[in-house]
Formats: structure tokens, sequence, C-alpha cells
């Protein structure tokens, strides 16, 4: 079991419903966010191109933010999901230090927080709420272990990229071109 | 042309537009627990050669100020917490691959034996001051007899506490500036020699002064060797190293970096020391105090710049 999300950006319009949706399931605290949107501009007029895509932590499988964390909190599942135990976290900062994509940061409440793949919604064979809501059906989400699985047939046949790659996290979250 | 901007109104407090996480208590801490280490270290060594009779100020006086310093940055560094009261939940594991709790278990040893040290010393620094309970005169005693055993202790624990605060921020692959090998041979070489300046500063004979002169002008140079080296590996390294080497050399912190650090906290201290050994009549105050303040301040400069640096993409 090897959990992957693929976003399509030549779909996504960058309504930001993943955000609005993920802040709603997840009780984000007013002013923070686990998911945003990104918009690049690459080129100069009048050749440019414009690319929109969602970004949020990418549960690296070489997770950086695991390895700094000094009592464990931040911790890896199996599945490849990475969670922090908010009753175990002292907030050092040492996980938002070290995350390449800048995708934690320190709830109110001083714990370290951030997507969770919203794993609560997967226990109940749900998708991700940004997933779920998206209405351009950009999203895509599912294992990457099985061959068969929708996020591996995309893979299988499209151009992608991942965030960052040259940080040497092996990111999980694609990025189809 | 790239240009790339947040839509979703991503304002994340103390993320964006860039890091803030760690303030002036890390920088702060960093630097003390460097002292911390050099003092130490110092005082270890000259008991395990058995020279504690000529340099009274490496193992006594200077001593005092290690638990002061040690307190100070452990209250610096839980000033710093978020989740404060969780604080313990460093003790209940052990990380092998986090330098941070490698860093606090060595805290946890190293704080109270510093305490232990000058304790043994007591009634040699306060003569007038008689302990009034017994207990405290036996213990004082017993200390006393085992000061070798905790020199012993004190020399692997205290380059640990001095390399661990390097290790700490080299650890970080995602800020360019921090990740380099260097980091820790530098930031305990800054330490021993932080620890060097205070020994001189505390020290009463010509002796003791001109020994830890000497000792501290051979660090000062260690010390430049391997600034030198930090920025030639970023200099051969790959884009975002070398805009991090940017901010450093050419930036916004190279006044910081160059004047205070390299010339006035490492060069200038350099040159005083040498003459001062030459027989030139020079307080050895001035070098010792501009290398405390170049030690703190190179702490400030490799924390906030670091915090800058970052993969782009």
């Amino acid at each position: 079991m090897r959990y992957a999300m693929v976003i399509d950006t030549l779909k996504c319009v960058g309504c930001s419903d993943c955000v609005v949706a993920c802040q709603t399931e997840n009780d984000v605290p007013i002013g923070y966010c686990r998911d945003w949107i990104t918009e690049t501009v690459n080129g100069a007029y009048p050749n440019i191109e414009l690319e929109l895509k969602s970004e949020r932590c990418n549960h690296c499988e070489n997770a950086p933010c695991v390895r700094c964390c000094p009592t464990g909190a931040s911790h890896q599942l199996d599945n490849g999901i990475v969670l922090v135990t908010g009753d175990e976290c002292i907030g050092c900062g040492a996980c938002i230090e070290s995350c390449p994509y800048d995708a934690r940061f320190q709830h109110p409440d001083g714990y370290v927080d951030k997507c969770t793949f919203c794993h609560h919604r997967l226990e109940k064979g749900q998708l991700p709420a940004c997933v779920s809501v998206c209405p351009t059906k950009c999203m895509y989400f599912g294992d990457l272990d099985n061959p068969n699985s929708e996020v591996s047939e995309l893979l299988k046949n499209r151009k992608y990229k991942t965030l960052a790659p040259e940080a040497g996290t092996k990111p999980q979250v694609y990025y189809l071109i | 042309m790239q240009e790339e901007l947040f839509t979703s109104g991503r304002n994340l407090p103390h993320i964006d537009p860039s890091l803030e996480i760690w303030h002036w208590p890390i920088s702060l801490y960093l630097f003390l627990g460097g002292l911390a280490a050099g003092l130490l270290f110092f005082a270890g060594l000259i008991t395990v050669l058995g020279k504690e009779k000529d340099y009274p100020a490496a193992v006594k006086y200077a001593s005092i100020i290690s638990p002061i310093a040690l307190t100070l940055g452990l209250l610096a560094l839980f000033y710093d917490l978020t989740h404060k009261f969780y604080f313990w939940r460093l003790y209940t594991t052990i990380r092998i691959e986090s330098p941070m709790s490698w860093g606090a278990w060595v805290l946890l040893i190293i704080t109270p034996i510093s305490f232990l040290w000058v304790f043994s010393y007591y009634s040699e620094i306060f003569p007038k001051w008689q302990l009034k309970y017994e207990n405290l005169n036996k213990f004082e005693k017993f200390l006393k007899g085992n000061r070798k055993n905790m020199a012993y202790a004190l020399i692997p624990l205290s380059i640990i506490l001095g390399v661990y605060t390097g290790i700490l921020l080299s650890a970080f692959n995602a800020r360019p500036l921090w990740n380099n090998a260097i980091l820790g041979p530098l930031f305990l070489v800054s330490g021993l020699s932080t620890g060097a300046a205070t020994i001189i500063l505390l020290a009463k004979t010509q002796k003791e002064k001109h020994l830890f002169g000497k000792i501290d002008l051979a660090l000062i140079v260690l010390e430049l060797g391997l600034i030198v080296h930090m920025l030639m590996g970023m200099y051969a390294g790959s884009e975002v190293q070398l805009e991090a080497m940017q901010l450093l050399v050419g930036g916004e912190f190279t006044m910081m970096f160059f004047g205070f650090v390299i010339i006035l906290g490492l060069i200038a201290p350099a040159i005083l020391e040498f003459l001062e050994l030459r027989g030139f009549k020079i307080p050895v105050a001035v070098p010792a105090i501009l290398v405390l303040i170049g030690g703190m301040v190179l702490r400030f400069v490799m924390v906030e710049a670091g915090q800058i640096t970052r993969y782009l993409y």
C-alpha cells in the first residue's frame, strides 16, 4: 500500500475549492491552510504559459520532517502517509525547517499541523476532502503499489513531474503536465 | 522568465513570505551552548592533564560560567517551543537520526555535571562562606575525589555538545545555507574559541593568559580555514547553494558576516593576540571580547540567513 495523489495541471482552473474543502473538513484555524493554489507564469509576452496547481504536503517517501523530529511525533504510516501526533509534538519547529515545501505550520494551539491526506476519511473508505470536491476532477488519489489503480495508470500513460525532486525527498504528489 | 504566485491567499504565520520559525532564542542558545562546551572541554582537559594548580581560571573560575550559560540557553530553548508543556516528550524516546534528540539527551547529562563541577570547587571559590550542612560538605568532598572521573566524562560530552550545535542546522537539507558538513566542526571550533576567550578574561596569571591566548589564536586560524572551506564548498555547489551563498557574499548579510564575524570577530583578535604574545602591551580583554561578540554574531547570521534560503520550485 502506497498512497499517492496525482493532480492534472492541464485540468486545474485554480478555483481554490480544494483549499476551502480542506479548511472545512479539518477545522483548519482561520488564517492557516493545509493546501493552497500556486499560479506559475513561464515565458515572456506574447509567448507565455500559465500553470495552475494545488499544492500540499508531499507525504515524501524519504521524509526529512520524520528524520528531524526529536520526539517521534512526526511519523510515517505503512501506507506512506506522514502524520503528526499533537500530544507528542513539543513545537520545536525542526520539521518546519526541514520541509523543502514549507507545507507545515505551527497550529495556534502550539503543535505542528499539516495535510494528512484526510487519513480519517480514508479509514471510512472516502476520498480526501480536496479530491472529492474538485469541480474539474483534476485530482486523483489511490494506491501506487497496485499497478491497476487509477493513479498508477495515469503515471504510466502521462507525462508528470514532482516538486523539487532535487531535494531528495521522493515526493508522492505527482503533477501531470 | 518564471514567476510564481500563491493565489489561494496562503499567508501562513512565520512561514510566508520567508521562514521565521527560529528567532533570537535559538541563536542565543547556539552561542551559549558552544561557549559552555568550550569551557567544559578546557576544564576537563586541564584536569585530565593534571595541571589544575597552574591554570585555576580554566578549571575553577571560568567553570562558574558554564552552568549559567547552559541554564540560560535551556530557558531560551524552552521559551522558543510553541507546545511547551510537552517538552518532556524529548525524554521518552531516543531518535538516532534526529540531532535535536541527541542534543536534548547530552544536555540532560552535561548540565548537572557542570553544576556538580562548580560545586566541587565551592570551598575554593567561596572560602568565606562555609556550608552549614554536614551532608553538603561530605558531598563536596565526594565530588572533589571524583573530579578526574567527571573530567573524563566532560571531554567527549562537551565535544558532542559543541558539534551538535552545528549539526542541528546542517541536518536540514531544505535550507541550502545550513546543509553543509562543515557547520558542525565550525561551530565546535567557534565554541572552543569563545571558551578560551572567556578563560583569558578571567585568568589572573600571565602564564594562563598566554597559554589560552595561544590556544585561541590556533582556534581562530582553524576557524578561518573552516569558513573558507564552507564558502568554497558552496561556490562549487548546486544552484540553491549558490543562491544561499549570495546572502553572505554580496547580499544582505555581507556586512554582518564579513564585518562582524570575519574581520572584527576573527582577524582583528588574531592580530591583537599575536602582537600581545610578541610582547606588545595590549589588554587581552580586547581580543577576548571581540571573539565573544564574533561568535555570537556568527550564530545570529547563520540562523537568520539560513531560514531565507530554500528550494524554489
